[in-house]
């Protein structure tokens, strides 16, 4: 089996366009709106929300055979609430100013519709490496929204971009880009570009 | 008391769970079709988030913290415990609902078990983590059961209230000329986006 065939290249490409987790399945929307308001936070974010969704169908997509079905949402509870615990403590020991930016949202990950629909979906029935596949591309897909809304909430709300001044804004301050419901906004807009001239209906 | 009154109607208006938060945003946008099925949901959740957070404030502070019965700190446990608690008790709130009371378990039907994924409950129980850590006289701080209580009881009334207004607004826009690539999920975020501006002017409220 190639690495890279046709299946597992969709696998990994549909979840930016066509799948894509939180403009077409609406999954994982909670962390997405509170932690854009500035670029730092939201690319942290993403690259955490990726790695725990890819290892996290892994491991399930390993271990698939040997679950009962019957209690099968409680065994991805623990493995995705273990690796949550993992990126947490990893957080706060490499970079702690982020961790305090995202406070209870990185164990919202737990909760985050994304990862449990990814292993109800996907994981379930497919074997480790196209899981893998399919965990990266709905994580980068995640994160390119958060990167997007949060660069372009920074940048208009405070005139920076990942912490760095660009325009000097001290006298003339946009608060209202940083207040949470400019995020809900903002991901409306996002919505309706990627509808209007990405989005094909089926 | 005071404190209490004033907790409660600051996790209502202020600290609301949908508009500060975003907390429950999945089903909140997935279920507010109409109003009537918005009422179940949110009925469910004020019901799930009043036996959740007070059983794991009792967890954090008698296992989980230092003055526990274990004597360490051991709140790195807390994602697992916390979710673990959260599924076994929907699970148990649900035999409970089916056995005695069989209607209110038909009126809020499949949304039950979906709530333990609901990102409302989890985070109810992580702010209330943080918030004992808070110094007592502040408005946030959450310092007994009852206050654990109180904070989980205003969060539901406040994400049924953003449910149930939610429901109401999708019924009446179906009548209204929405561009196309905006209908559905475009333009619900927008209206979301509306009335968390709205909510903010209660921002600083004080009682």
């Amino acid at each position: 089996m190639a690495l890279l065939s046709k299946q597992n290249k969709e696998a990994f490409t549909n979840p930016l366009n066509l799948d894509h987790p939180i403009l077409v399945q609406v999954l994982g929307i909670c962390s997405a709106l509170a932690v854009t308001s500035q670029l730092k936070p939201a690319i942290v974010m993403g690259l955490a929300v990726t790695v725990i969704t890819a290892f996290a169908n892994v491991i399930i997509s390993i271990i698939r055979n040997t679950i009962p079905n019957r209690i099968r949402i409680v065994v991805q509870l623990v493995v995705v609430a273990a690796l949550v615990t993992i990126v947490s403590q990893v957080l706060k020991a490499y970079v702690y100013d982020v961790s305090v930016q995202l406070s209870v949202y990185v164990g919202l990950i737990i909760t985050n519709c994304i990862l449990m629909g990814r292993l109800e979906a996907f994981a379930m029935q497919n074997k480790p490496w196209p899981s893998f596949l399919d965990g990266v591309g709905n994580g980068i897909g995640y994160a390119m929204i958060l990167i997007i809304v949060g660069a372009f909430r920074e940048f208009f709300g405070r005139g920076s971009l990942l912490g760095f001044q660009i325009i000097d804004c001290k006298d003339f301050n946009n608060g209202m880009m940083t207040m949470p419901a400019m995020a809900l906004i903002l991901v409306g807009c996002v919505i309706w570009v990627h509808r209007a001239y990405f989005y094909k209906e089926k | 008391m005071e404190h209490a009154i004033s907790l409660f109607f600051r996790s209502i208006f202020v600290d609301n769970m949908i508009f500060a938060f975003f907390l429950g945003m999945c089903s909140f946008l997935a279920v507010s079709k109409n109003v009537k099925t918005s009422l179940g949901l949110g009925m469910a959740v004020t019901f799930v988030l009043l036996v959740t957070v007070p059983v794991d404030y009792l967890l954090q502070t008698k296992v989980l913290s230092e003055n526990g019965i274990f004597g360490m700190d051991l709140s790195y446990l807390s994602f697992i415990l916390f979710i673990a608690v959260i599924a076994g008790i929907v699970q148990l709130v649900e035999m409970v609902v089916e056995k005695y009371s069989p209607s209110l378990y038909a009126a809020l039907g499949i949304f039950l078990p979906l709530i333990a994924v609901n990102c409302a409950i989890m985070g109810a129980s992580l702010f209330m983590q943080q918030r004992i850590l808070l110094d007592p006289s502040e408005t946030k701080a959450i310092t007994s059961v009852v206050d654990a209580l109180v904070y989980a009881l205003g969060s539901g009334i406040g994400w049924t209230m953003a449910i149930v207004a939610m429901g109401a607004i999708r019924e009446k826009m179906q009548y209204s000329d929405v561009p196309k690539p905006l209908q559905g999920l475009g333009i619900t975020f927008i209206t979301v986006g509306l009335m968390a501006m709205a909510m903010m002017c209660f921002s600083g409220l004080k009682i």
